[in-house]
């Protein structure tokens, strides 16, 4: 059942994985402004109509 | 009928999309309602960012007022420049801004293109939250000024005050939810590999029972040396003190099962209940977060330096130079400019002052001072220049020593809350129930006594009764939050569900500040003579005026000759070849007049007095429904820095019981709350402007009143709404339920306990059944608290 061993590790790898990946993202402050990041990632070179209701709706 | 239509259509700025009323630019097509707002469009023009206006309607901020041109000078200075730059190298240099402006996509889009206007900056990111901007930009050929001033063109002035001078970046305490997370890490993987433990394994597989136990113990050492830190240290903090709060019996329990766990690995007689002990932090760390949640885009700190400029100018042998506030000195001449903020006690040497004290006294109506009279630091100089001569320095001035007296910073602990003092009982009980069960066992099977004394300090830890306040506490923030009543801490909830008595300060809190209540008594004025009238007031920006404008609800552009504002008197002007006179009585009558009240203004059309107004502050809406209401319910007083002209409507309102009290000053509002401490009473003080910051502190909870977000309030204890103010009683009622929830909560989860103690006094608690439930208990706790406060929520017509 030594299989079991190397369940273990990988299983205790990746939930480590994702708890460094959860400290990563608080000490990167992504959780600090929470209407910026939402906002920013709509914008390209020239906005559009469509983006333009979609912010909007998402401001009021 | 005609007329109304032609009202209805009016031109829209196409920068701030506010009604073009006095004139109208235009400029490719595009309507300006001032040439500030134009100005500001051709910028933007020019450099290709025109998708500010596309991306949101008229995104601006209106550009009527002008800004001095050398108004950022004094970032010139390398003292004051290095007291707001961040970060500086050889080439760059890091600030932050504070921007009130930002409101929309388009704002953060254009700061964020910040770069397209001004190549030396390299970066500039927008915090919507806080509405601000950090900016990196390359300093050899580009200065501090320069930013600010082009930050200042886009019509994004920054907001730079006495208080932003060598801060530091506020360090977010992050320390709770890396606990939160690797608590949560370790409880998952911890009762993962406690399956074999409760349900049992082959035995001849034994060897790997014991790894898995070895795995949990080492699994649990970070939640016992980490994430449960934050509970020693605030029960060592309150053993300090010789008080024993909630969190010393937890910190006992966790020890206890720690030890005991560990001595079952490491002499192998069993597994442990390493998967209840960080469970059972994980939620707790859990409850404390969401009960911590804070509002970024609040301050609940405030003081005088967040209001005073960072710097004024000093004239000195005839020269002008920037100051720091610090270093200004008895005996300075300083030169206030228009809308500028007087920082210190002094003589007015030159000019006419005509200075706003609404946020010192929340009277909206500026006050006139001729030389040599004192004006105290705090007002805001409005026209011309004006000098004076500086006679108490910045931290001597009546205002800010307000702020410095000690007995306002009272520290408010929260030592006293009732679940400390609950779980206390409870302790001991639970202390009560272990020595019998040991008893029992001595006689019985000593080998159990340890066994049997363990379990229960494991079960019957008051971990519950801490779950439930955190987790209810959190929800009623939130839940308070999302009616725009915000709390500094948990800790305030309780403080009002406690009081029994609450102040009311009358100008800015139960009236909007506005005069929007305007009678007017003489000869009918004909629709020609109300155009000149409405030209004439729309010249002045005096509050009263403003009034007069709206209440004519005229538009037109009649031209205005030999307009002349006398600060404190009046104003005049020739209209369509009639002479207008506009204010007070002893002015508009060239007669004498004792009587002078300030809310009537008279007016004569060619010399022939046609009528007087009459203005009251405008309580906001449903105000003086809710006021009767609460009347009947808790001990009402009003205070006011106005004169006693409202006494009677508000006697009326309130009865003969309510203590009304007028022509109040900031220290006399502090004693008036100290008074009623000392009769015992809890007191809530709500209050809006600077005026009453002194109460806010005294009270056991100072509500500040804001109007909008953005606006700076004093500091205090939570944050209100002003148009919330109506919810008052339901927000409080919220509150009260907030103890009743806990206790619910409680209860429920004290049955678990006892399901749990039946167990642990026989020596026969499993760690199956520890495991089974701890969660149970936990997630119960949970829904009960959500449901419950969302419940009472709900029946209050709370959003």
């Amino acid at each position: 059942m030594s299989v079991i061993i190397i369940l273990l590790i990988a299983s205790i790898a990746v939930a480590a994985l994702f708890l460094a990946a959860f400290i990563w993202s608080v000490r990167d402050g992504q959780y600090k402004d929470e209407i910026a990041p939402a906002v920013r990632i709509l914008f390209d070179d020239k906005p559009s109509e469509q983006i333009k209701e979609v912010e909007e709706a998402k401001l009021t | 009928m005609d007329r109304a239509i032609t009202k209805k259509v009016t031109v829209q700025c196409y920068h701030c999309g506010e009604d073009c009323t006095n004139e109208i630019i235009q400029n490719q097509e595009k309507s300006f309602c001032c040439s500030g707002c134009k100005m500001v469009y051709e910028i933007l023009q020019q450099n290709g960012l025109c998708d500010y206006y596309s991306i949101s309607n008229n995104p601006g901020k209106n550009q009527k007022t002008k800004i001095r041109e050398d108004k950022f000078s004094f970032l010139d200075d390398i003292k004051i420049a290095a007291s707001l730059i961040q970060y500086k190298d050889e080439e760059r240099t890091h600030v932050q801004f504070y921007l009130p402006q930002i409101h929309c996509s388009s704002c953060l889009w254009l700061l964020e293109n910040l770069h397209k206007l001004a190549p030396a900056v390299i970066s500039s990111k927008v915090d919507f939250e806080r509405r601000e901007v950090a900016i990196v930009f390359e300093h050899k050929n580009y200065s501090l000024r320069k930013v600010a001033e082009q930050l200042t063109a886009i019509g994004y002035e920054p907001y730079l005050s006495f208080n932003d001078m060598g801060k530091q970046l506020p360090k977010t305490d992050s320390s709770k939810i890396y606990k939160l997370g690797i608590a949560g890490f370790c409880f998952a993987n911890i009762m993962l590999m406690s399956f074999p433990e409760y349900f049992g394994i082959d035995a001849k597989e034994k060897d790997l029972l014991v790894l898995f136990r070895y795995a949990n113990l080492i699994l649990s050492l970070p939640v016992f040396f980490y994430s449960a830190t934050e509970f020693y240290n605030s029960a060592w903090k309150s053993l300090k003190h010789k008080f024993l709060n909630i969190d010393a019996p937890i910190v006992l329990a966790v020890w206890v099962t720690f030890t005991r766990s560990l001595y079952e690995v490491l002499s192998g007689t069993g597994g442990g209940y390493f998967d209840s002990m960080s469970g059972i932090v994980f939620f707790m760390l859990a409850g404390r977060v969401l009960q911590d949640k804070t509002y970024r885009q609040l301050s609940f700190e405030r003081d005088y330096t967040s209001y005073f400029p960072i710097a004024v100018t000093r004239i000195q042998d005839n020269q002008t130079e920037a100051v720091v506030l610090p270093d200004i000195k008895l005996n300075d001449t300083l030169l206030i400019h228009n809308e500028e903020l007087i920082p210190a006690d002094g003589i007015l040497t030159m000019g006419k002052a005509f200075i706003d004290y609404s946020f010192v006294t929340g009277e909206s109506e500026p006050v006139a001072k001729e030389m040599g009279e004192i004006v105290y630091a705090g007002g805001k100089q409005i026209g011309s220049n004006i000098e004076i001569l500086v006679i108490k320095e910045v931290a001597q001035s009546y205002l800010t020593r307000l702020w410095n007296k000690d007995e306002t910073t009272i520290e408010k602990t929260n030592e006293h809350s009732f679940v400390h003092l609950l779980s206390r009982y409870f302790t001991w009980i639970v202390f009560g129930i272990a020595i019998a069960g040991a008893t029992y066992w001595f006689f019985k099977d000593t080998d159990r006594i340890w066994n049997v004394i363990t379990a229960v300090l494991i079960i019957a830890c008051p971990c519950a009764l801490l779950l439930s306040n955190t987790f209810t506490n959190g929800n009623i923030l939130r839940r308070l939050g999302r009616n725009h009543f915000y709390l500094r801490n948990a800790q305030v909830i309780e403080d009002i569900a406690t009081a029994d008595t609450i102040v009311f300060d009358k100008t800015g809190t139960l009236t909007t500040g506005r005069y929007n209540d305007i009678q007017y008594e003489g000869a009918t004025l004909t629709w020609q003579q109300k155009q000149q009238l409405y030209a004439l007031a729309s010249q002045s920006t005096h509050p009263l005026s403003k009034a007069i404008v709206e209440w004519t609800g005229e538009t037109g552009s009649r031209k205005v000759h030999a307009f002349k504002e006398l600060p404190g008197y009046g104003i005049e002007g020739m209209v369509e070849g009639n002479f207008l006179l506009l204010g007070s009585k002893s002015f508009v009558t060239h007669q004498e007049s004792k009587e002078e009240n300030d809310s009537i203004v008279y007016l004569s059309i060619e010399e022939k007095l046609m009528g007087k107004f009459s203005f009251r502050n405008q309580y906001r809406k449903q105000i003086p429904d809710m006021l009767q209401f609460i009347n009947k319910k808790y001990a009402l007083a009003v205070l006011s820095g106005d004169n006693a002209g409202e006494e009677k409507y508000l006697r009326e309102l309130l009865g003969f019981d309510t203590h009304l009290l007028f022509n109040q000053n900031p220290s006399d509002k502090l004693q008036v709350i100290k008074r009623l401490q000392t009769q015992g009473k809890k007191v809530i003080m709500i209050g809006d402007g600077l005026n009453d910051a002194g109460a806010l502190q005294q009270a056991n909870v100072g509500i500040a009143i804001s109007e909008n977000n953005n606006h700076f309030t004093p500091a205090s204890d939570a944050i209100l709404s002003a148009w919330q103010l109506p919810k008052l009683y339901q927000l409080i009622q919220l509150c009260k339920f907030n103890k009743r929830v806990v206790m619910t909560a409680f209860v429920i989860s004290v049955i678990y306990n006892l399901i749990g103690l039946f167990f642990a006094v026989q020596g026969v608690l499993t760690p199956l059944i520890a495991a089974i439930l701890m969660p149970c208990s936990s997630l119960s706790i949970l829904l009960v608290t959500y449901g419950l406060s969302n419940f009472f929520g709900t029946r209050l017509g709370l959003k």
